[in-house]
């Protein structure tokens, strides 16, 4: 019997051992199929944004899936947290319009924090008097439970922001509000969840437990940031002396955010805010050292990665809705919707009265109304949802929950998000500005900024522009003779910009005149 | 604001600046009091000595403080000092536009002149290319080629002089502006 030979001696069917590689490279083949095909198509992708079609296909696939009776793949947390989201969050962050950032960044850290703490709060004290009044099957649900639950739900999502908000070219303004909103308010949601999940299996919650868990919101968010700066000035010092070396210097940079984000999870200190740190620390550095071309490839990388795994995620989050326990609890979801538009709303309009007595640039109400009506959730939130621990006893309310957080997504994504682009143009709000860079505009605005300087040091206010001045000065002194390398080191910006806008339009002139001027 | 209006008194012409600038009492109160501050010797007025000490790092300043003084005098009381930073106070969203009216200092177009006149030295309407080179000296200091500066001025106003007269006027200023959000980038919030 052992000595009898197969036909062929070689061939042979394993699919075990390619299994997991050659599936991943399915999904991600589909992926990028089905976000070709929403472009081909015409005009569709003009009145539906590409996420509801994402998780539209996610839903057929799943239930085709599910009709061949297979356990369709759901959205692991860990593959989310530590392979989707980075990617999508690291191309945000580099690529981080810093100028806007600062310049709003009041509004943006009140919107974020404050606004999250209250929609938390809010909807998880509203939704445990539901529980309490209504003979529902919900009676058994604690305060705590609420509250968990009410800070996964109140968590703008960056992934469906971005995914809605980059389609529609709103103003720089209110991008940068509703995105920056989605990216800071990641310390508080973490913060949260996690204290509320201690909470939760400790048997009493004292004030000092309350005081602590307020330290421990500065700790994760000033935490993450330091861990992300650290791995940025690495970065940024490691780019200096790659100039013999230039084919690893993409990968510099994704590694060094990659450790950055790793790092500061360790700790369940805030990855996002870690990354988002370090791209904006390393950014200005790696680029004055780095060549041309690997300046290219981190850039296309960086949008391919943070494309694919926004298709992917919505794709998953399609599917696990088909596949994930369902607890349906009429009351309950129903709540859940009102509460969260509702404490959306009264958050926004409450802090903006607050803000508009000190911003220069006043929100109006349009501003209001889009800040608040773009405030997406998503795959964070459905993955949040997924960890919640499953004790025995309450399995049922992680059902319920988690119905609920998925209607929750829909509902944003669907109806806000397909609403959104129609709702705008309707108000008439500010679109984008697309024009090429000019090189007055650049030399202009470095004007005004001494110019600004210059006042505010005569009135003697120390506001926005004389820190800034502060900062830029230091960078000038001490930083860039140790983070950049050669005699770029002391190159203004005005000098790189111009270099760069020549080098750009040399290209398009090469580029061009290839095929123009030819006899 | 009742106590802020009533110690208005002591500050020269109070009442009028209030309606002239558009600053809350309490603001030009402040103000007052920031101008007591500069004016060490207390002679009432103030000389470039005195706002050049704040601005000793800014690499415009010479034109900042310059922009203070009418030309020909050498001194700025009060009332000049706040008229100059009333251009920068924040503009207001719902403001009636009645037409009667003198437009006010911290409007769109009054902002982009006075930062227009910080280039135009001579006056003339036109900021030319020595005009612009100075500037860009100015602001990028020894850090960069004399050849560097020429090239950066020529592209600049290259790129604005569409009737190729060698410099930029207000109109080509303007426009190139078009796209910065000028009541924001040139607006302090001025404390109260």
């Amino acid at each position: 019997n052992a000595t009898k030979h197969k036909a062929f001696p070689v061939l042979e069917l394993n699919y075990d051992y390619v299994r997991m590689p050659f599936e991943i490279s399915l999904w991600i083949l589909l992926a990028l199929l089905m976000k070709l095909g929403f472009h081909i198509i015409p005009r569709i992708s003009h009145i539906v944004p590409e996420s509801c079609l994402l998780i539209f296909v996610g839903l057929l696939i799943g239930g085709v899936i599910k009709a061949i009776q297979e356990k369709a793949p759901v959205m692991d947390t860990k593959l989310f947290f530590l392979y989707l989201l980075p990617p999508i969050i690291l191309d945000a962050g580099y690529f981080l319009p810093i100028r806007a950032f600062t310049e709003n960044m009041g509004t943006i850290l009140v919107f974020a924090v404050v606004g999250t703490l209250w929609n938390a709060f809010f909807i998880g004290g509203m939704m445990f008097a539901v529980c309490q009044i209504e003979a529902a099957a919900a009676a058994h649900v604690s305060l705590l439970s609420c509250l968990l639950f009410g800070s996964i739900i109140s968590a703008v999502d960056p992934v469906a922001v971005l995914a809605v908000f980059e389609e529609i070219h709103i103003n720089e303004l209110l991008h940068i509000l509703v995105f920056g909103e989605s990216l800071l308010n990641d310390a508080v949601t973490v913060v949260l969840y996690h204290l509320f999940e201690e909470f939760s299996h400790a048997d009493t919650v004292t004030v000092g437990d309350a005081f602590l868990g307020v330290v421990s919101f500065f700790v994760v968010s000033l935490g993450g940031i330091l861990v992300g700066v650290i791995y940025g000035v690495l970065g940024a010092f490691t780019s200096r002396f790659t100039s013999h070396f230039r084919v690893i210097e993409p990968l510099f940079v994704f590694l060094y955010s990659y450790m950055a984000y790793l790092s500061a999870e360790v700790f369940h200190l805030s990855g996002i805010m870690s990354l988002i740190a370090c791209g904006v620390v390393m950014r200005p550095y790696v680029e004055a050292n780095i060549s041309h071309k690997s300046y290219t490839t981190i850039k296309y990388f960086l949008k391919m990665w943070s494309s694919v795994s926004e298709t992917l995620i919505f794709i998953f989050l399609g599917v696990s809705t088909v596949e994930g326990p369902h607890n349906w609890n009429w009351i309950f979801v129903v709540f859940t919707l009102v509460f969260c538009l509702l404490s959306r709303v009264l958050g926004v309009v409450g802090l903006t009265f607050i803000i508009n007595k000190f911003r220069i640039v006043k929100l109006t109400k349009k501003d209001q109304f889009i800040v608040a009506y773009g405030g997406l959730r998503g795959a964070i939130a459905f993955s949040l949802g997924y960890l919640i621990h499953q004790d025995e006893g309450s399995k049922d309310t992680r059902g319920m929950f988690l119905t609920a957080i998925i209607t929750v997504i829909f509902f944003t994504v669907f109806v806000q998000g397909m609403t959104i682009r129609p709702l705008v143009e309707l108000l008439a709000v500010k679109k984008k500005k697309e024009s090429k860079p000019s090189i007055n505009e650049e030399i202009h605005t470095q004007f005004l900024d001494h110019l600004l300087t210059g006042i505010e040091d005569i009135c003697g206010h120390y506001g926005h522009h004389h820190w800034k001045d502060k900062l830029n000065r230091f960078n000038k002194t001490y930083v860039k003779k140790w983070l950049i390398a050669g005699e770029r080191s002391s190159e203004p910006q005005l000098i790189s910009f111009y270099n760069k806008m020549e080098m750009k339009q040399a290209m398009m002139l090469v580029e061009s005149g290839s095929a123009a001027k030819l006899p | 604001m009742g106590s802020s209006r009533s110690s208005l008194r002591r500050v020269p012409d109070g009442q009028q600046l209030l309606q002239e600038t558009g600053f809350s009492a309490a603001v030009l109160l402040r103000l007052h009091q920031r101008f007591q501050f500069l004016d060490k010797d207390s002679r009432g007025h103030l000389r470039s000595e005195d706002l050049e000490a704040e601005l000793s790092e800014n690499p415009i300043g010479d034109r900042i403080v310059g922009a203070f003084f009418q030309p020909g005098q050498e001194t700025v009381d009060f009332p000049s000092f706040v008229r100059v930073l009333a251009h920068f106070r924040p503009t207001e969203k719902n403001r009636t536009r009645d037409g009667v009216q003198p437009e006010p200092a911290n409007s769109r177009n009054r902002k982009l002149k006075f930062a227009f006149q910080l280039y135009d030295q001579d006056r003339d309407g036109k900021i030319s290319r020595t005009e612009l080179l100075q500037v860009l000296r100015e602001m990028l200091g020894l850090q960069v080629t004399e050849e560097q500066l020429q090239s950066i001025a020529e592209r600049a106003i290259q790129e604005a002089d569409l009737d190729r007269d060698d410099a930029i006027c207000f109109d080509k200023f303007r426009k190139s502006l078009e796209k910065v959000d000028i009541d924001h980038k040139m607006s302090v919030r001025f404390l109260e």
